[in-house]
């Protein structure tokens, strides 16, 4: 009896100790050592691919943001017609715990292909890109919208577009800054990334680094 | 180039990348498992837990070690969560309430990794580092010494000793997870993953105004949770985070850490077994299912069937732009054929027979190429169990691998394969009797059932994924969940090291002409068979209800 509980004893310390020394070196000293390494040799990825405009950080590169108009009342902000517009985001909130923050909590609707909420999200947001980028002389057809910017990312925070909802976007953009066509197609040629290597991932474009280039243009 | 070219050439890549491993890592984890050699560090944590690394253990002892380590690390986990508020370096974050410091507890303990918490609001740095990710390596290292033990039990002959529980968990700590964790980490840091303890982030915005952020140890965090077959993410959208998932290439490189242990082990086994060949024809197996599936995903994504889907013109929604829907459907099945359930597209925005699979892929036990360790050690039970099938048809008594498969055996086997099913289904029906856990669901109809059905499946899979519309964080989730990790995970655990006690104490049985060569194509046919079949009858009501429901109106 005495023998047996002792035993047990002996080996609880062991599973305990062994969790310690493991936790020492799985969970200290290796995400040390990957920071110190990461640090060193990819600070600006490390520090989350900050881009500077004018001097100024106007966020990550990798962080999607909104491109809206400031709040006069309405319950939903209504888009900056003069800058590229990302994907919707239905799924992205703000922190509901510890709420001495502020921060971006990235998610998905997680609505079903069936959902009829779903649905008229995408209906909606399909007549809302036809009309915003129907400027004279240029229709929209709702062939042309892309699925990408009709539907949520699974993050919420989606950096990209698709090539073809930037180039739908460029009569609009064009024309809310007075600019020629022929320019602001120029630009989203030059922001359209292609698969890494040729066939991995799908060709994108960055909104933030475009609406930074497009300021560019604006300004200059 | 098209959409679905691309998708193809990205799975023929990762088949080539994941062929160019296999033998170097499969001989290598032989060695790491059977060498009689100890590093300079191992020794110094072997004095520290006090054991003998070279003292044989029989299967109790072996298993006791198991259940009392992960027991040390549910405590341990939980304790973290209950203290967080008080623990210096976690941002003035809050103690996790009792239910879900158990569930989380339960989960990262049983290799899960089933979230109901929102990592990037809840987590500080310590509880992520110190904790979650320190489980990731370590549940991995146990599920690999589980599998090394019951390839031990088929590899010697009238012992009863499988070996060192604490040599093979802190070997496959040291020697395999680390080092693959230290380049993977490296190089997704270089291609945009974040590493810092910065805490905090706030940067401006382009439109004025500030965005809110945490940063972390996402990348040494991301490498181990793909590696690991873990797949709890630091963030709430989980490896569709830009910060843990950059680009396609990162998509690609977590899918073949994914993937990289569990087919290798199979190389493993073989070497250990002292024939290539066996090892072979389960790689062939789990290969077989796992291109299927893949093939299958591709078509129906692609497809994008649904009313919502159909009226976007794709099946873009939960998904990312740099992925698209090649990548995001190669990722979708290795993760649901692992145990990993790490996401970079949101499953419960599937097409209805994509969610479907991802459903399926985890019903399958997780064996093609499964966990890291259970994903060998599954497959190896549906081999005996195959077997046995063909003994059955032809009235010999059964062997696998020189080894009777005799009546203690196949009841070992049968419970191996009961547990799990009956885990999900009973919690499942329990779920959609009482009145209030549907509540929980975000959609409602087939769907909102498939979300319960999910849960469970996951949960005693150790899968970890989810139709996460459903809020999962309720007493009610928490507990049942948390209860379906571990039954999941530990009672086949007992199942598997009895089996492999029960091996290693017989003499081999010489190979005769009579003898059921499972080398051959032949036997890999009939183990794809078995495992479809088997698993096909117990899930196909249930399924029926759910996404096929779904899928079928679409």
């Amino acid at each position: 009896m005495n023998n047996s509980v002792l035993h047990t004893a002996r080996l609880v310390g062991a599973g305990l100790r062994a969790l310690l020394l493991l936790t020492v070196v799985c969970g200290v000293l290796y995400p040390l050592a990957v920071t110190g390494i990461a640090q060193s040799l990819f600070p600006h990825q490390a520090n989350g691919s900050e881009i500077e405009a004018d001097g100024k950080v106007v966020g990550s590169e990798l962080i999607g943001q909104r491109y809206d108009l400031p709040l006069k009342g309405e319950q939903t902000p209504r888009p900056d017609l003069k800058w590229f517009q990302p994907r919707p985001a239905n799924g992205l909130g703000t922190n509901t715990v510890n709420t001495q923050y502020r921060l971006l909590v990235s998610g998905a609707t997680n609505r079903s292909a069936d959902s009829p909420e779903l649905l008229t999200w995408v209906e909606d947001a399909k007549a809302a890109v036809i009309k915003d980028n129907s400027v004279p002389g240029y229709r929209v057809r709702p062939s042309q919208v892309p699925a990408d910017a009709v539907t949520s990312s699974g993050s919420g925070l989606d950096p990209d577009i698709s090539p073809q909802y930037a180039r739908l976007q460029i009569h609009r953009v064009a024309e809310r800054n007075h600019l020629p066509v022929a320019q602001v197609a120029e630009l989203v040629k030059k922001h359209t990334e292609g698969r890494v290597a040729g066939f991995m991932g799908e060709p994108r474009v960055n909104v933030l680094q475009l609406n930074v280039g497009l300021r560019a243009l604006t300004e200059g | 180039m098209s959409p679905v070219l691309a998708g193809v050439l990205q799975l023929l890549a990762l088949m080539a990348a994941l062929a160019l491993a296999y033998r170097p890592l499969g001989d290598y984890m032989a060695r790491v498992y059977s060498s009689p050699r100890h590093l300079r560090v191992e020794k110094w944590i072997y004095k520290g837990i006090g054991a003998h690394p070279d003292t044989g253990m029989r299967w109790p002892a072996y298993l006791r070690g198991v259940l009392v380590f992960s027991a040390a690390g549910v405590l341990f986990l939980y304790l973290l969560q209950r203290l967080q508020g008080s623990l210096p370096g976690s941002l003035g974050f809050a103690s996790i309430d009792p239910d879900q410091a158990f569930n989380t507890a339960a989960s990262f303990v049983s290799n899960t990794n089933w979230q109901s918490y929102a990592g990037e609001q809840a987590m500080g740095h310590v509880v992520q580092t110190g904790g979650l990710a320190v489980q990731n390596f370590v549940s991995a290292a146990v599920g690999m010494a589980v599998a090394v033990a019951l390839v031990r039990g088929f590899a010697r002959s009238r012992t009863g000793e499988l070996g060192n529980f604490w040599a093979d968990l802190v070997r496959g700590t040291v020697r395999i997870l680390l080092p693959i964790s230290v380049i993977g980490a490296i190089i997704l840091v270089a291609c945009g993953a974040i590493q810092n303890f910065a805490g905090i982030h706030e940067v401006g915005q382009f439109l004025g105004g500030q965005q809110q952020w945490q940063g972390g140890a996402y990348a040494s965090q991301e490498v181990i949770k793909e590696l690991g077959t873990n797949g709890g993410g630091l963030a709430n959208a989980n490896s569709a985070h830009p910060f843990e998932n950059p680009n396609g290439f990162t998509n690609l490189f977590e899918v073949f850490l994914i993937l990289l242990i569990p087919f290798a082990m199979t190389r493993t086994f073989g070497r250990m077994v002292g024939s290539l060949k066996q090892g072979y024809a389960l790689l062939g197996t789990m290969a077989v299912i796992w291109v299927g599936f893949t093939a299958l995903m591709m078509w129906t994504e692609f497809h994008h069937g649904g009313p919502a889907l159909q009226a976007a013109g794709g099946a873009m929604e939960g998904k990312e732009t740099r992925f698209g829907i090649g990548g995001s459907s190669i990722f979708a099945v290795a993760t649901t054929l692992t145990s990993t359930g790490a996401v970079d597209a949101f499953h419960s925005s599937l097409t209805g027979f994509g969610g479907g699979l991802t459903l399926l892929g985890m019903q399958l036990g997780e064996i093609a190429p499964g966990g890291v360790g259970s994903g060998l050690y599954g497959m190896l039970i549906m081999a005996i169990i195959a077997v046995f099938l063909a003994g059955l048809m032809v009235g010999r008594t059964p062997e696998y691998l020189g080894k009777k498969i005799g009546t203690r055996q196949i009841k070992l086997a049968a419970c191996y394969i009961l547990i799990t099913p009956a885990l999900v289904l009973c919690f499942t029906a329990a779920a959609m009797a009482l009145p209030t856990p549907p509540h929980s669901m975000a959609n409602s109809g087939a769907h909102g059932f498939s979300e319960i059905l999910y849960a469970y499946t996951s949960g005693a899979n150790n899968n970890g994924s989810a139709f996460a519309g459903l809020n999962a964080d309720t007493p009610w989730f928490n507990t049942t969940i948390g209860l379906a990790m571990l039954l999941g995970r530990f009672l086949p655990m007992i199942f598997v090291l009895a089996l492999a006690g029960s091996l290693a104490e017989q003499a081999p049985t010489p190979v005769t002409a009579g003898t059921l060569r499972t080398e051959k194509p032949l036997f890999t046919g009939l183990l794809v068979g078995s495992i479809l079949i088997i698993t096909g009858l117990t899930y196909f009501p249930a399924l029926a209800l759910g996404p096929l429901a779904e899928g079928l109106a679409s």
